[in-house]
């Protein structure tokens, strides 16, 4: 049986197709996941991602539980400054990727994948241990709104009292938004400017309403998951369970500028990732493009340039819907990785040619 | 979820609309509803023999790829163009302008009427 979204109703209202999603009931569109991710892009859309975990770090020695726990350097973060990091096992995987917030000298916000949501919590909570700090899985008293694209800061500021000039990409500020208190953070992952709201789950309808009525002029459409998986694969961004999991280690996936050395003290992972960054890379991950309207899907094989020697894997991939032709992740033989390589990829028997490109596939202008 | 009563269906949310012996294919508004915006659709080739239960053909969403069973033995008569260059009508309008091939039949198959196919659909 898998947990609602304290917005159930409201999207049960507007007609949402719901999908299992890490044990969450979430919906993956409302009508055409094309029409809300062109939303997305050239207006706003609107998304449910309360299935995110939330963990808390405080007390006064919050910033060193987090330089311990994460590979990078959470003390050197500002407060009220945001910072993508990850979670690595001892051997240097990676277990999740998150977005930290500071919110206070003494205190941090984790945001979890909803898969990892749970192995994210009991890691901080081992990881704090010899430290003067308190973990806390704050998952269930926090529901997020999103709110997406070129409109959002016009929609948000209809709502917000919040001065959104101050508030940078990557930071974070406590705000009202019609009249609820909540956290109002300027992050997202679909590579268009993006506020992303937490507040309490009670409230949630009422911000989501407000968000509504503020973006239906500016075109806001409420967005599922469905085209949040195409607007982050557009933008290169990886999803945990695809481009990264606890087999590959961040330096596997381009990553290595997320991993801070310099820091002071150890970091669960130090051992096994210094090892790791003395390796050439055997593989990487790229991005492919290709022609026509069939997309390679995540574990098609990537064949090399003889069109039949397998070297790769692709991890995702779709029609993309902003730019009209095939795109996808893949990982393959390090030989292969530069851009402008013609490679092929096995589409259900038929050898479909791609050529590899640099990341992202887009960027907003 | 619209199951028009005139149709016959198949447990892989197929419909056919039968004139005579050539049977008009299409998948059911509850398939292109499953599998939201479709991108790329692969149909067979007219003259193409198709066997019943077997893939004759492919439907591309944004998110998954379905292959498309054949739902009788026949040979193809027909294959609407429209729907390969506008994969979008299988959205908008499955029984009607998304139809995708037609198919000379032998001996038909057993095939579920409206009523059995909402029940399915139900589950």
């Amino acid at each position: 049986m898998s947990t609602p979204s304290p917005l159930h109703e409201v999207h049960a209202a507007l007609g949402a197709s719901f999908t299992d999603f890490a044990g969450w009931n979430m919906p993956v569109r409302y009508s055409s996941e094309l029409a809300e991710h062109h939303a997305v892009r050239e207006a706003a859309g609107l998304f449910d991602l309360s299935h995110m975990g939330e963990i808390e770090i405080t007390g006064p020695e919050a910033a060193q539980v987090l330089d311990y726990a994460l590979i990078g350097k959470l003390s050197a973060v500002k407060v009220g400054r945001a910072r993508y990091s990850m979670l690595c096992a001892e051997d240097g995987g990676v277990l999740d990727d998150l977005v930290t917030y500071r919110l206070g000298e003494e205190r941090y916000l984790v945001v979890a994948n909803a898969a990892n949501a749970g192995v994210v919590a009991s890691a901080l909570v081992e990881r704090a241990e010899k430290f003067d700090a308190t973990v806390t899985d704050r998952s269930t008293e926090y529901a997020l709104i999103a709110v997406q694209g070129p409109k959002s800061a016009d929609i948000v500021r209809a709502v917000s009292d919040a001065d959104l000039e101050s508030l940078r990409y990557y930071a974070s500020m406590p705000a009202t938004a019609d009249g609820i208190d909540l956290l109002l953070a300027r992050t997202g992952y679909t590579g268009e400017d993006g506020f992303e709201l937490y507040c309490a789950p009670e409230q949630a309808q009422q911000v989501w309403r407000a968000l509504e009525t503020a973006g239906e002029p500016h075109g806001l459409l409420p967005a599922g998951l469905a085209c949040r998986d195409t607007l982050r694969l557009e933008a290169g961004m990886p999803l945990y369970g695809h481009e990264l999991s606890a087999q590959l280690t961040p330096f596997d996936a381009g990553f290595d500028r997320l991993v801070k050395f310099e820091k002071d003290g150890d970091f669960v992972g130090r051992a096994a990732l210094t090892e790791r960054a003395k390796q050439e890379s055997t593989r990487a991950l790229v991005g492919l493009t290709g022609t026509g309207r069939r997309a390679p899907r995540a574990g098609y094989a990537v064949l090399g340039p003889d069109g039949t020697t397998e070297i790769g894997e692709i991890t995702s991939g779709a029609l993309s819907p902003t730019l009209g032709y095939p795109i996808a992740m893949a990982y393959v033989s390090a030989e292969c990785r530069e851009p402008g390589t013609s490679l092929h990829v096995d589409v259900r028997g038929k050898a479909l040619p791609v050529e590899v490109v640099a990341l992202p596939f887009y960027q907003r202008s | 979820m619209d199951i028009p009563e005139h149709l016959k269906y198949t447990e892989e949310h197929e419909w056919l609309s039968l004139d005579g012996d050539v049977a008009t294919v299409g998948v059911t508004d509850f398939a292109q509803d499953s599998l939201g915006d479709i991108v790329f659709v692969e149909l067979p080739d007219q003259g193409d023999k198709i066997t019943a239960g077997e893939p004759c053909g492919e439907l591309e969403s944004t998110k998954s790829v379905s292959e498309l069973y054949a739902p009788a033995d026949g040979e193809v008569v027909a294959v609407n163009e429209a729907v390969r260059d506008t994969p979008e009508l299988v959205n908008s309008d499955p029984y009607g302008e998304g139809w995708l091939f037609r198919v000379r039949v032998g001996e038909l198959p057993d095939l579920l009427d409206a009523a059995d196919y909402a029940e399915i659909v139900k589950e």
